[in-house]
């Protein structure tokens, strides 16, 4: 992307005026998608990005400054800006070797999406949308979508660190709504993974759209949520998100260097319920949140954050590991170059517990929910406080599944609920691809759980 | 004209036979400064720019964009954007605005303080807010002190005929703290947001953050019942966008606005007029263009409860056989979507104090959590996390936290029994006041 010499001198300018590390993170990123609504197809987008950030770092300050012209003089200027916002005392001039190194585990491409035709893409959506209504007359609108994107990072650093990582993801998306006497209901399903689009060989697109068509259509029959407090089993895959909001930033160190994290000075205690142990892991093959190499340069990372309950460690990026005098666990993460990397999570997910079955939960429940897959929420990593939207959930009546609820809110304290899991079962799944937002950066991640349950949690319904 | 603008009708006017072709190009230049233990922890610095560029033919519509303006690459992306057209749908409704005789409002969005003011005095802003949020011996720490600000100019051109730019400057300072410990530990925020950075309001970010954190200390889950509430005025605000977004043309027309079909018909109390207006200078949406180069203009949504009109842009305009109303909005990386910028509501008489007085019994809403996840746009149905106060014998009481207030939108807008006289523009595209509602159902123990 940038020659090497360029590259050195770059850094060297950046540390021209103080500062004792400064890196070049370049990003040229090429991203499409397609989407198909009500078997029409609204529009065919294609995008593309180049640019680089210069990052120095004096004592406790960070200086940053972007550009998209990543000829040498754009990337000089960005490095006099930079190096003026972080002006530190001492050295004057350094010359950085950079030694450049291969990523492990870089990803193999099946199926490129860019020598996927556009026409290729409008018939998966047109089968999917075709699949969604067939024989079920109360899908009166679906929408189905694709995405996907390539982006090929370079990042140097005056370390002497140089190095390069190509991902490729793809996505696929459904929505169905059906309409009954109740009014209207929607339906979802959603697929991602770090491949191209070999992900259709691994997903049947119309397999997909009938399970989205008939959770809109059960949905009809949905009936408003309890409020109060009562157990909820969460399905595998589709809770993640909540252990990802409500515990995984309070393990990021970022936050809990700046104490607005409830688990500050936890590390090596009991934090969760002694069947819980929580991973971090940007090495598994193929999922939403893989790479080689994160937003830092620090090879990807496989870091056990809970082990049987006990708090093991938290996540990191390099400015933080730095200043706490121990390596980087390959959380270091931006969205764009436009961005400063910060600590992010990659692929987070419980670990299943042999030996239990979903039937196993459910089957000790009196009066409760069974959550197939929560929506957007909201949590305060100050407090854990979180809210979560149900958007397939069904009543538990005596240890049996009953009746589809309507959309209702599902409110807790993350750290209280990691104490609460009460069973987990052997099941497992990664749940949707997800995009994490963190000071308005989003960054793909990867979030699984198996089916567990949580002793209580507030259930916000309208039934009085 | 500026070069932006000259770019944006170079690109247009290579519009072929038979072809509309649009060029929305933007460039911004932003500046955030992160504060911690008075000195800067981060500080970024740069100028971003882009070009969407959509080509309409046969009704067929196809789009790409660039993060960059280099001229290479935006002839790349018209080739996509021409290519990607080939693809799409023949939609009969699909097309660009043209001028449509609206004059646009003269406004003056840019401060040439943002610009002049040098970056210590900028970082002083924030480390003033730090340390004296700091001074309240109740506060324990926080997690950020932040000063940002951008400018941003935008051009939007058509072989249609538009040919539109406009520029604004904006400064905010903001800081989010925390009081108590472990599992006590309550937060708040206080956020200042104005075109200048002479306009930003320091005691305000400070009393704000202070209050907020402190006041929730000792919080406990209420019991459920029914109560009347009383809307935070950033609350209040938070809840009438929402209700403004159900007047979304694309999201009637689609059937999923619960707004659908009900125009002229009562949907709330006499008490509620709500105005789109981004002509209004004060509001932070406030835009002399919208996102398809459109004078922009007033629609009222609500007048004395009764719903009044929709919002569009030119395509759904079209399909639902009315002008756009100027309310597209977008970014340089997709085709327009429609939002309202700048709501207003109508004031009422009473002050806040007056209005909590007027209630008497009751809970006052601080903050709400899952607004998005909690409200269905079709139903109505409304459930969202909390916290705040009780209200007792007409002045806020004990602190509550971890529950929900729920009902449905149209039982809301009906149930309004006050709105409060301090109307107030700050971020977000509708203006805040006090605003208290009937019969909500809260959710706690």
């Amino acid at each position: 992307m940038i020659e090497e010499q360029v590259l050195a001198r770059v850094l060297g300018a950046a540390l021209r005026g103080g500062g004792e590390f400064a890196e070049v993170f370049a990003e040229d990123r090429r991203s499409s998608s397609a989407r198909l609504e009500d078997a029409k197809v609204e529009e065919l987008t294609s995008g593309r990005q180049r640019g680089a950030g210069v990052r120095v770092v004096a004592g406790r300050t960070t200086g940053y400054a972007h550009t998209a012209d990543v000829s040498e003089a754009g990337l000089l200027a960005a490095a006099e800006v930079a190096s003026a916002a972080a002006r530190g005392g001492g050295v004057a001039t350094r010359v950085v070797d950079l030694d450049r190194r291969r990523p492990v585990g870089a990803q193999a491409v099946g199926v490129p999406p860019e020598e996927v035709p556009k026409a290729r893409r409008v018939e998966l959506l047109l089968a999917a949308d075709e699949a969604a209504r067939r024989g079920r007359s109360p899908i009166n609108q679906v929408s189905t979508s694709t995405a996907d994107g390539r982006r090929r990072t370079l990042i140097a650093n005056s370390d002497g660190l140089l190095v390069e990582d190509d991902v490729t993801r793809t996505r696929f998306g459904i929505q169905c709504v059906a309409r009954g006497d109740t009014g209207l209901q929607t339906g979802h399903r959603s697929v991602g993974a770090s491949m191209g689009f070999e992900l259709f060989d691994r997903w049947d697109v119309e397999q997909l759209a009938a399970e989205a068509a008939e959770s809109a259509i059960t949905k009809l029959a949905a009936r408003p949520a309890p409020s109060g407090v009562m157990p909820v089993v969460l399905a595998a895959g589709g809770g993640g998100v909540l252990f990802h909001e409500a515990c995984g930033h309070g393990l990021e160190a970022d936050l809990v260097e700046k104490d607005t994290s409830v688990f500050r000075g936890r590390v090596g205690t009991k934090v969760a319920s002694s069947l819980v142990t929580l991973i971090d892991d940007a090495t598994v093959t193929g999922e939403w949140g893989t790479f080689a190499v994160d937003d830092e340069g620090a090879p990807a990372q496989r870091t056990v954050l809970i082990e049987d309950g006990v708090l093991s460690d938290y996540m990191w990026d390099l400015v933080r590991a730095r200043r706490a005098g121990r390596p980087s666990t390959g959380n270091g993460r931006r969205e764009t170059y436009q961005h400063l990397p910060m600590v992010r999570m990659t692929n987070t997910f419980l670990a299943p517990n042999p030996g239990t079955t979903l039937e196993d939960l459910i089957g000790e429940v009196d009066h409760g929910v069974f959550c197939a897959t929560l929506g957007g929420g909201q949590v305060n990593t100050a407090t854990g406080d979180f809210v979560f939207g149900m958007t397939e959930a069904y009543l538990i009546e005596g240890g049996r599944i009953t009746a589809p609820l309507r959309a209702a809110n599902l409110i807790g304290n993350g750290p209280q609920a990691l104490l609460d899991i009460e069973g987990l079962a052997d099941d497992f799944d990664m749940g949707w691809p997800g995009t994490c937002g963190k000071d308005g950066q989003g960054v793909p991640v990867g979030m699984g759980i198996p089916s567990l349950r949580i002793g209580g949690l507030t259930v916000g319904g309208t039934a009085r | 004209m500026s070069d932006l603008l000259a770019l944006a009708v170079q690109v247009a006017e290579q519009a072929q036979a038979g072809e509309q072709v649009e060029a929305y190009v933007i460039r911004g230049t932003e500046l955030s400064v992160e504060v911690s233990g008075g000195e800067v922890e981060q500080l970024s610095s740069a100028t971003s720019e882009g070009v969407g560029l959509r080509v309409v033919r046969d009704g067929r519509v196809g789009f790409a964009w660039s993060g960059s303006l280099d001229p290479t690459l935006v002839a790349e992306t018209l080739l996509d954007a021409r290519d990607n057209a080939a693809f799409s749908t023949p939609d009969e409704h699909a097309g660009l605005a043209g001028p449509d005789g609206v004059e646009a409002a003269d406004l003056d969005l840019w401060r040439d303080d943002v610009a002049a003011t040098p970056t210590v005095d900028k970082i002083a802003l924030a480390a003033e807010v730090e340390r004296r949020v700091l001074d309240d011996p109740r506060i324990r720490s926080l997690r950020s002190a932040e000063y940002q600000d951008g400018r941003t100019e935008v051009a939007v051109a058509t072989s249609t005929g538009i040919a539109a730019t406009r520029r604004g400057t904006s400064a905010y300072l903001s800081c989010f703290a925390m009081a108590g410990e472990g599992d006590g530990t309550t937060t708040g925020g206080g956020l200042s947001f104005g075109r200048s950075v002479a306009d930003l309001d320091i005691e305000r970010v400070v009393g704000d953050a202070v209050t907020r954190s402190t006041r929730m200390q000792g919080a406990v889950k209420p019991s459920s019942a029914t109560v009347t509430v009383v809307l935070d005025p950033s609350v209040a605000a938070s809840v009438l966008a929402l209700v403004a977004s159900l007047c979304n043309g694309e999201a009637v027309h689609k059937g999923r606005s619960l707004f659908g079909g009900r125009l002229g018909e009562q949907v709330g109390h006499p008490m509620l007029t709500l105005v789109e207006d981004p002509t209004n200078p004060a509001s932070s949406g406030a835009a002399a263009f919208d996102a398809e180069g459109l004078a922009t203009r007033p629609t009222p949504l609500i007048e004395g409860g009764v719903l009044r009109s929709h919002l569009y842009d030119t395509r759904w305009g079209r399909a639902a056989g009315r002008p756009s109303t100027a309310s597209a909005t977008r970014s340089f990386k997709g085709t327009p979507g429609i939002s309202a910028r700048a709501v207003a509501p109508s004031p009422g008489t009473l002050t806040h104090e007056e209005v909590l007085a007027a209630v008497g019994e009751g809970l006052y809403v601080q903050s709400v959590a899952g607004l998005h996840s909690g409200v269905d746009r079709i139903s109505g149905d409304f459930s969202v996390g909390c916290e705040g106060l009780m209200i007792r014998n007409g002045a806020l009481a004990e602190p509550v936290k971890e529950c929900t207030i729920a009902s449905t939108l149209l039982r809301m807008l009906s149930g309004i029994v006050h709105v409060g006289a301090d109307l107030e523009w700050a971020t977000g595209s509708c203006a805040r006041l006090t605003l208290a509602i009937d019969d909500l159902s809260l959710g706690g123990t």
